[in-house]
């Protein structure tokens, strides 16, 4: 019988500890089809984040770093400036990457340190139980802004592409989402782009996925889905912010 | 034997580290250490594969350094006070994952931003832990600009040995002195790191570098068995220099810039017939004891000497069980005492019976 769906090599047979309905399934999936299709797996080293994701090296099956929160940028430019020919990836959340790691984040970036950056916005910490994040939508109501994130105290959430894509260094910054078929294709393209794009030496890529967090959400996993569509989606547009190698071919 | 050269202690350290087959460098500027990573940019991009970067804070650069510990290489930073205290939760993850890794604090008078002038203020910070958890450095103590060299290639070789991180702990004064040193001409020998994340080259199952574990069981394993190692650097490691020990009665101990001025005024106490010596610790982590309980055995007293509040008084006290008065001669705030300083510490120790 011929196989048409099968689990990707890139990834271990452990059990993913995520919550059920969590879109951290898809993208993890996502990232070792990429890694599968370009035949890198053997070369390529993850660097995993603190956050929902922080088990992460337990699921891919390449070798696996965890770094300290915020830090993941910083890592993989150590593990990229020791191994050129290696394949590096971060895999980090919203708070790690848009909140303690900004600085991390946004050096690697203008440094156009050839890695591969999956950001996963959720607009929420959920590891620790759902409170405020970077990414948090005025008015969004969690564990740390129980009246609603009022932007007058709190400030306004904060748009990674589009801030980084205001510099010279990055190659690739995209946006996507993981919420229905369609969005789930289109994330599929731009990360297998992003670690293309290291494998020919073209430099930062960052590809951000819009996601859900029915948990710490409290909505159905159903309903977290659409609240991406009604809510999220409007305040991050989806998109290609910035593709270097694309406007030089014009 | 190779040629003296004339060079100042933080351009030996950076030349020692890419003789001992330190490629990587990663450093932001603090004073006084600059003429290390300065040192670092005009070299590493002339050496293949060398590797220098100015990150963008003291955390990225500990981070960096973690980033290519993971991959079995050798590697370094540098800073001075603030900047090592920046350092510290990357330093903890370091020594929580078991990577060796470098770390080079040419200290400066705190707390705070305190001072640039030279100090030992963070003896506590590099002996006791300095981040979150359980965990030791391997702390070496250079005196001179021929042992920041010295000790720089030793504190790779001891990191890589115990896979653990190394701190070489110097303070301003000799970062910035200048005298002549030898530095080695050949390699040293690397060992394997089979634990190193390589890629996995489809070859063997993936390592994972990592100091997470949420098994209490578990994590309760891992610091048991980094302290078994740990009692091994206690067993093989400890270094120190004695100097009229032999019949002394009164016993200074201090490293760095104190052990040098220590030792002129032993020579002075010498000369005015007061049987005075010196403990000039090495390692302060693993600290001498064994030289401090045994000096506790023929010595009235002992004197601590150092660039601080009183920080090493407390592991001498301990080392000599409190068998006899352990006293402070310090100066703080990037002062240093002076030889007469010192003499008048010892004077005063010996009393009228000398």
């Amino acid at each position: 019988m011929a196989i048409v769906f099968e689990k990707p090599k890139s990834l271990t047979d452990a059990p993913l500890h995520y919550c059920p309905g969590c879109t951290h399934g898809i993208i993890h999936r996502l990232v070792a089809q990429a890694i599968d299709e370009l035949g890198i797996e053997g070369r390529t080293i993850g660097v995993a984040p603190v956050g929902c994701a922080v088990m992460a090296y337990n699921y891919f099956s390449c070798d696996m770093v965890e770094a300290a929160h915020g830090r993941a940028p910083a890592v993989a430019t150590g593990l990229k400036r020791s191994l050129p020919e290696n394949i590096i990836f971060t895999y980090q959340g919203d708070g790690d990457l848009a909140s303690i790691g900004m600085a991390e984040t946004v050096h690697s970036a203008t440094r156009n340190e050839n890695i591969t950056v999956i950001f996963v916005n959720n607009a929420i910490y959920g590891m620790t139980g759902g409170q405020m994040a970077p990414t948090s939508l005025p008015g969004q109501i969690t564990q740390t802004s129980p009246y609603g994130r009022d932007v007058k105290t709190a400030g306004y959430p904060i748009r990674i592409c589009e801030l980084l894509s205001t510099l010279d260094g990055p190659e690739y910054i995209a946006r996507v989402a993981v919420n229905n078929v369609k969005n789930v294709n289109q994330a599929r393209k731009a990360i297998k782009k992003a670690f293309e794009n290291q494998v020919n030496n073209k430099g930062f890529s960052l590809v951000e996925i819009v996601s859900s967090c029915p948990t710490n959400w409290g909505m159905t996993p159903i309903d977290a889905l659409k609240w991406i569509d009604e809510n999220m989606i409007p305040y991050y547009p989806l998109g290609v912010y910035k593709d270097r190698s694309a406007k030089e071919g014009e | 034997m190779a040629e003296k050269v004339l060079m100042k202690g933080n351009e030996a350290i950076a030349e020692a580290a890419i003789r001992a087959g330190c490629l990587h460098y990663f450093g932001y500027p603090i004073t006084p250490q600059t003429e290390l990573a300065a040192y670092m940019a005009k070299r590493m991009p002339k050496i293949e594969g060398g590797v220098f970067l100015q990150a963008e804070s003291e955390i990225a650069a500990i981070n960096m350094v973690y980033g290519v510990a993971s991959t079995g290489k050798r590697v370094m930073t540098s800073s001075s006070s603030p900047g090592v205290s920046l350092k510290q939760e990357g330093i903890s993850y370091i020594a929580g994952a078991d990577l060796p890794a470098l770390i080079v604090n040419v200290q400066r008078g705190g707390p705070g931003l305190g001072g640039i002038q030279p100090s030992q203020s963070d003896y506590f910070q590099a002996t006791k832990g300095g981040g979150h958890g359980d965990y030791h450095l391997i702390v070496l103590t250079p005196a001179s600009v021929q042992e920041m060299a010295d000790l720089t290639g030793l504190a790779f070789d001891l990191a890589d040995k115990y896979r653990m991180p190394a701190m070489l702990l110097a303070d301003g004064t000799m970062g910035q002195m200048m005298e002549p040193v030898e530095l080695p001409e050949t390699a040293p020998e690397m060992i394997e790191k089979p634990w190193a994340v390589t890629g996995t080259k489809m070859q063997r199952k993936h390592n994972i570098i990592n100091s997470l574990y949420l098994v209490p069981e578990e994590l309760e394993k891992t610091n048991f068995e980094r302290y078994e190692r740990y009692a091994q650097v206690e067993k093989n490691e400890v270094r120190y220099e004695e100097y009229m020990m032999d019949d002394a009665e009164i016993c200074v101990v201090a490293f760095g810039i104190a052990a040098r001025v220590s030792r002129n005024a032993v020579v002075e106490a010498r000369k005015q017939g007061i049987k005075a010596g010196l403990i000039r610790p090495i390692t302060i982590w693993p600290f001498p004891k064994e030289a401090i309980a045994k000096a506790a055995t023929h010595c009235k007293e002992i004197i601590s000497v150092e660039l601080s509040m009183g920080q090493m008084i407390e592991d001498i006290a301990l080392a000599s069980e409190c068998r006899v008065p352990v006293t402070l001669c310090n100066r703080a705030g990037g002062m240093i005492p002076s030889p007469d300083q010192v003499f008048d510490s010892i004077k005063k120790a010996a009393g009228g019976n000398k």
